[in-house]
């Protein structure tokens, strides 16, 4: 399963004095069970990009191809299309409407012509999956808190049971903790389903701690396409554009300047604990505590801690 | 006595059924008392619930105390004569910069404030202009607000405010919405106002990193007052922070997890160039030959 974009085009206001890329010239692939970050300041084009993925938006010109079909052929099934690449906008909580939380879930595999029982059991699936606790399940949505809100929201979708779940900004306005549920209850949706998920986000941590690959976008065109820690490599190019990189890259690129030698591919905070106390000889008795914590995590911190040994 | 005082002060979210008869009742601040002083900036933090947003409402008088009171510049903002000036003492920037700006013209949208409170022409424009010029937008006053950044648009919202010459500005989570750079933007301006023009800040924010600069960071759980000190102060109890929901910058972070794996910290680390100041010199230890300090030749 795959999704590919070959030189999309989406121009506003052709043949106008307000004529304006959105898109220009946008090519890629995103091979099944990826979890791609795709990041760029306001207006860079990141979600009229992502409403072409399911066809919401149609590109001026270029092709989409799902799974090696192309979207834009005659008699493509576009609805078939939007149960398969589930799509959550920025304050998804604003789109709930029905009585209760359990209906609010069932009511997109019941558009999708599934009976009552199989969208129970969707439901049911869908909000445990988010981890609502159940008695919440038979209370109106706009009594919930704001996290529990976007829950709602992203099952909802997940409810369709897409193969790619792509999520704007899902986490704006949490708090961290909330920020942190959320972004590791996604992450066990990847590990455990093998889902595809694109988050697009203004958060430089979550992308480099989740994301196994990161877009950039600018002014509508891709500039970066690439693993976080080359992406973030350019630190300096991302802040010309209106990004940033994680605090802990300038610590990193600060060390290095300094003639430390730290590897430069580091980008989360448990990386670089790692490797600095790796540097200073203090590694042993902390590491099994990391690697329990997080198998993902504490292998990367490895590799990178590997390359940082062969170096000093 | 600072220009914004609770006593006491109780927030009850009431829910009624058709009949009038009370349904629900929610606590939303719960004996809270507090003393902002004025040219101060303060941030404060809490989880989503916790009664941020509650407090802000009640400073300018949007919503009135259950019990207890609140004063802005010694008025009390449940008594009604008073209610336009505490509005024209303290102003209220909000999240979404869309749903605040009105105006068809940057310099339109400035000036709907001191238009509504009767200031005569003149003097709005004198004030658009000045207002304009304090969070650098003067280029822009003739452009459209849906053509401005999300950082650019908050800035516009901020002029709005200033041209009605307040002496404290709250702003409820006004970079939630925004890019890293229409964050800087946003927070670098408000320091200025605050450093510049003696504005009482209160910043309510989501964002660590946006509060290290500030002079006070009061935390809220519950509708209390849980924590209450300086930047430094507060960032050194990383787990009782994390215990209500929050997080730590993530240079302070990694001092953190350093210190508790034994390598000698300060307390608190809460920007990159402290960092450097404390890691450099142990790197260079271990590393006698190849680091170089700043001193070094």
């Amino acid at each position: 399963m795959s999704i590919k974009a070959e030189n999309l085009n989406y121009i506003y206001s052709q043949g106008t004095a307000y004529e304006q890329y959105a898109l220009k010239d946008v090519s890629f692939e995103i091979g099944d069970g990826e979890f791609v970050g795709l990041i760029g300041h306001t207006g860079s084009g990141k979600s009229t990009l992502i409403q072409h993925l399911n066809g919401l938006l149609r590109a001026s010109s270029g092709t989409i191809y799902y799974n090696g079909e192309n979207i834009y052929a005659d008699g493509y099934d576009m609805k078939a299309l939007r149960g398969k690449v589930g799509l959550v906008f920025q304050y998804p909580e604003h789109q709930l409407f029905e009585i209760d939380v359990f209906t609010d879930v069932c009511f997109g595999p019941k558009n999708q012509g599934l009976s009552k029982e199989a969208c129970e059991v969707r439901a049911r699936e869908a909000l445990q999956s988010v981890g609502l606790d159940e008695r919440f399940w038979k209370q109106s949505p706009f009594e919930l808190s704001g996290g529990q809100k976007r829950r709602v929201a992203i099952a909802g979708v997940l409810a369709m049971q897409p193969e790619v779940l792509i999520l704007d900004e899902p986490t704006a306005g949490l708090d961290p903790k909330g920020r942190d549920e959320i972004l590791e209850e996604l992450a066990e949706l990847h590990r455990k389903r093998h889902m595809t998920i694109i988050l697009v986000s203004h958060s430089m941590e979550d992308v480099a701690r989740y994301a196994s690959r990161i877009l950039v976008m600018n002014h509508g065109e891709k500039i970066f396409d690439a693993a976080p820690k080359e992406v973030f490599a350019h630190y300096r190019e991302l802040e010309t554009i209106g990004l940033a990189a994680p605090q802990v890259t300038y610590i990193v690129h600060g060390l290095r300047e300094h003639g430390v030698p730290i590897a430069d591919d580091i980008t989360t905070v448990e990386e670089a604990r790692n490797a600095i106390l790796r540097l200073l000889g203090k590694a042993e008795q902390t590491e099994a505590k990391a690697d329990r914590k997080r198998p993902d995590q504490a292998r990367t911190a490895n590799r990178s801690k590997g390359k940082a040994d062969q170096r000093s | 006595m600072g220009i914004i005082r609770a006593s006491k002060l109780i927030y009850d979210y009431i829910r009624r059924d058709e009949d009038d008869h009370i349904e629900e009742v929610n606590r939303a601040i719960d004996n809270m008392t507090v003393d902002i002083q004025k040219g101060d900036f303060v941030a404060i933090l809490g989880h989503n619930g916790s009664g941020k947003s509650t407090f802000a409402k009640q400073i300018n008088g949007i919503l009135l105390p259950t019990e207890g009171a609140v004063w802005i510049s010694e008025m009390n903002t449940a008594d009604d004569s008073h209610i336009w000036d505490i509005r024209k003492t303290a102003g209220m920037v909000f999240q979404n910069p869309d749903n605040q700006i009105i105006g068809n013209v940057v310099e339109e949208d400035v000036g709907f404030g001191p238009e509504n409170m009767g200031i005569p022409t003149d003097e709005i424009w004198r004030r658009v202009d000045e207002s304009l010029e304090k969070v650098g937008m003067t280029a822009y006053r003739l452009k459209s607000p849906n053509k401005l950044s999300g950082g650019q648009k908050q800035r516009v919202a901020i002029a709005g405010v200033m041209a009605m010459r307040p002496e404290c500005i709250v702003l409820d989570e006004p970079t939630a919405m925004l890019d890293p750079n229409g964050r800087r933007e946003v927070i670098a301006t408000l320091h200025e106002l605050n450093r510049k023009e003696g504005i009482t800040i209160l910043l309510i924010t989501h964002y660590m990193e946006e509060v290290i600069d500030a002079d006070r960071v009061i935390v809220m759980d519950d509708g209390r007052i849980v924590m209450d000190g300086t930047p430094r102060e507060i960032f050194s109890r990383v787990s009782e922070l994390k215990s209500y929901r929050l997080d730590v910058p993530q240079v302070t972070e990694l001092a953190y997890e350093l210190r508790q794996a034994g390598v000698v910290m300060p307390e608190c680390v809460l920007t990159m160039d402290e960092m450097m100041a404390c890691l450099l010199p142990l790197m260079k230890a271990c590393y006698p030959e190849t680091v170089r300090l700043e001193g070094d030749a």
